[in-house]
């Protein structure tokens, strides 16, 4: 087997070709991962999924900690992992860079030492490689650390440290585990600002894994979201932000999401109520969004233009920073986000009886060409 | 109405002690504190004795004797040589157990670590039929090399890595096995092969361990006397170790005896007070 050698002297990102390819299963006991994709040199690659869905998985395999269970994993068209033909190619052999998600930078090596690991393990001489770790820690501005321990670093310099360890051997794809998510919510901002620069200067594939939307939609081209280890959606960040397909990608950017049948003018949802929709001749299975701040409350029955409303009970309110969120049941249920005022006006409390209106034009209303099998769709749990 | 009993008195300091601890009375009871003394009392009072009994004055004089300085140099460099070899075949076996997994797993393990429990004159004979010259490896030994090893101090050197070695192994083995596997995965993506993992993440990771277990088996050694003396007898100079020449001189030289005592005592302690907290309490962290 060929191992593919990088030069850690230059940056270049080795070979031209189509980046990472995965269309495989990985079994983890009872858990089975089963994925389809591509990532082209260039694209960052956003995997967006809840706990246990699979994300580290994923990642693992493509990095080669552990083989995939049935199909195939490509690396610039040359195949790393195949469980027909047993093909493998170990980690250590991949031209992987790999950010995880506590960073796990060595204690016991210098900043400049962790940064030259990569460089040194691949072949180039103790002095070579920790010029190349000089380097890129002056890119990132870690310079003035360059002697100190992981230990005396905060969570920033770390997180830089980590990108800067994995981008010093020269990847062809870059696999980032929640790289955010170990930071406090100051240093977040800034830090992904910065690595929204980095990655669009590197020249690989990138896959990235978070749980964070916003993390999801500022650094990824393309996003990919995962659950119970099948892929329910994919596309770019602003259409999955505005079309969710899954009610765990509605919660995540915010919106209330139905699932129901459309028969021109009216959808008639799955789990009880209707709504009035403009009319495009449309029918059979759809999915409605709704925006929580797009649904007006009042105490009596409003005699308005608009052609949705239906009564609801309040059963629970929760302070967002600006605004209040209250989590209604009727048919259908909804999230309304109002004004603390109108929360006091209105004298809001669980348990309150209340009409919600929704103007059919603030109604999104599309196919529900969902991969099967996404049960979760139906239960409008709470 | 009820009647509290008198209160005692609480001296300034004890005060003080509960009011920033927080905790409540330390008084020890009564039936518990009497045991704890007579067993303070029977640990201390022996080595007590071998101090007050030393011959102070000429100490200087016995241990430049020959029999004892001797002994002292064969026991040091011995117990040395035994560490190193553990330290060369023990660490690798111990990496095995604690990463690997083979059917007869645990039994090698149990194997490995029966030293720790057998008494070392068992050791000791077993390592005389096997390597002794009528031995079923020792023969060959013999008849092919013209290597004969008991009574040699190649046999005090196996007998010590015999019985010291399980030391370094399961201090060792402790500290991979809790020792955090992410470190070494993140080698092997920086493109570090097994080996390289092994000598520049996984070793580093667990030096405190790996020094803390070499110590104990360097005392452990240095201490050996039954398998010893059983393999590789007692000849001044060549096999006769430190405890071996207290033995022989507590007959002939009562002095001789403490001195040298006294010696094994002032290592001891040398090797808990470097152990202390930081290396026996537990491995991985540096």
């Amino acid at each position: 087997m060929a191992a593919q050698r990088i030069d850690p002297v230059t940056s270049e990102v080795f070979g031209v070709g189509q980046g990472l390819v995965i269309d495989a299963e990985m079994t983890r006991g009872e858990f089975t991962l089963r994925v389809d994709l591509s990532v082209p040199l260039g694209e960052v690659l956003g995997v967006l999924g809840p706990n246990g869905s699979g994300k580290s998985t994923l990642l693992n395999a493509a990095a080669g900690l552990m083989p995939v269970s049935r199909g195939r994993i490509l690396l610039d068209g040359q195949v790393v992992d195949d469980a027909a033909t047993g093909e493998f190619l170990e980690a250590a052999e991949r031209p992987v860079g790999f950010v995880f998600q506590n960073y796990r930078l060595f204690p016991h090596l210098s900043v400049l030492d962790n940064v030259a690991f990569s460089p040194r393990a691949r072949g180039g001489s103790r002095h070579e490689a920790r010029a190349t770790a000089s380097r890129w820690l002056s890119r990132l501005g870690l310079a003035p650390f360059a002697s100190r321990r992981p230990a005396d670093l905060s969570g920033g310099q770390a997180q830089r440290v980590a990108l800067a360890r994995a981008l010093a051997g020269s990847p062809a794809l870059l696999l980032l585990d929640e790289p955010l998510s170990a930071l406090d919510a100051r240093t977040r901002l800034d830090v992904q600002t910065e690595l929204s620069r980095h990655l669009s200067n590197f020249g690989g594939s990138c896959l990235l894994v978070t749980h964070d939307p916003l993390d999801a939609l500022v650094l990824a081209d393309r996003l990919l979201v995962l659950e119970d280890g099948r892929i329910v959606q994919e596309g770019t960040p602003a259409a999955v932000a505005r079309r969710p397909a899954t009610e765990y990608v509605a919660k995540l950017v915010g919106l209330n999401l139905y699932a129901g049948d459309v028969d021109g003018a009216k959808v008639r949802l799955r789990d009880g109520g209707s709504f009035v929709v403009p009319d495009h001749n449309q029918h059979g299975e759809v999915l409605v969004a709704l925006r929580p701040s797009a649904v007006i409350v009042s105490l009596d029955q409003p005699h308005t233009s608009a052609r949705n409303t239906w009564p609801a009970i309040v059963v629970g309110l929760t302070l967002l920073t600006d605004r209040v969120r209250i989590d209604l049941e009727g048919e259908p249920s909804a999230l309304v986000d109002v004004t603390p005022s109108a929360v006091s006006e209105l004298e809001l409390t669980s348990g309150s009886r209340v009409w919600l209106t929704a103007k059919a034009t603030d109604l999104e209303v599309y196919g529900a060409d969902v991969p099967t099998g996404t049960g979760s769709l139906s239960s409008h749990d709470r | 109405m009820s009647s509290l009993a008198t209160p005692s008195r609480l001296s300034r300091r004890e005060r003080e002690r509960r009011g920033t601890r927080g905790t409540g009375s330390r008084a020890v009871p009564v039936p518990l504190l009497a045991p704890a003394l007579i067993s303070v009392a029977f640990l201390v009072l022996p080595l007590a004795g071998l101090i007050v009994r030393a011959p102070w004055g000429n100490l200087w004089s016995i241990l430049q004797s020959s029999d004892a300085s001797q002994a002292l140099r064969l026991s040091l460099w011995t117990s040395t040589v035994a560490t190193g070899v553990s330290l060369i075949i023990g660490v690798p076996l111990a990496w095995v157990l604690a990463r690997t997994d083979f059917p007869g797993l645990r039994f090698l393990r149990a194997l490995v670590t029966l030293p720790l429990v057998l008494p070392p004159v068992v050791g000791g004979v077993a390592l005389l039929l096997a390597f002794g010259r009528n031995g079923f490896v020792g023969r060959y030994l013999d008849q092919w090399f013209g290597l004969t090893i008991p009574f040699s101090p190649a046999a005090v050197i196996m007998a010590e890595t015999f019985v010291a070695m399980p030391f370094l192994i399961i201090t060792v083995e402790g500290a991979l096995r809790s020792a955090d596997v992410g470190f070494e995965e993140a080698a092997s993506t920086l493109g570090a092969g097994r080996m390289t993992v092994f000598r520049r993440i996984t070793v580093p990771l667990v030096a405190p361990s790996l020094a803390a277990g070499a110590v104990l088996c360097w005392a452990r050694a240095l201490g050996e006397f039954g398998a010893t003396i059983t393999f590789a007898g007692s000849f001044p100079g060549r096999t006769q170790t430190m405890p071996i020449a207290v033995y022989y001189a507590l007959e002939t030289d009562p002095d001789a005896a403490i001195v040298l005592s006294l010696m094994l005592l002032v290592v001891s302690i040398t090797v808990l007070v470097t152990l202390r907290d930081k290396w026996l309490r537990s491995g991985s962290t540096p």
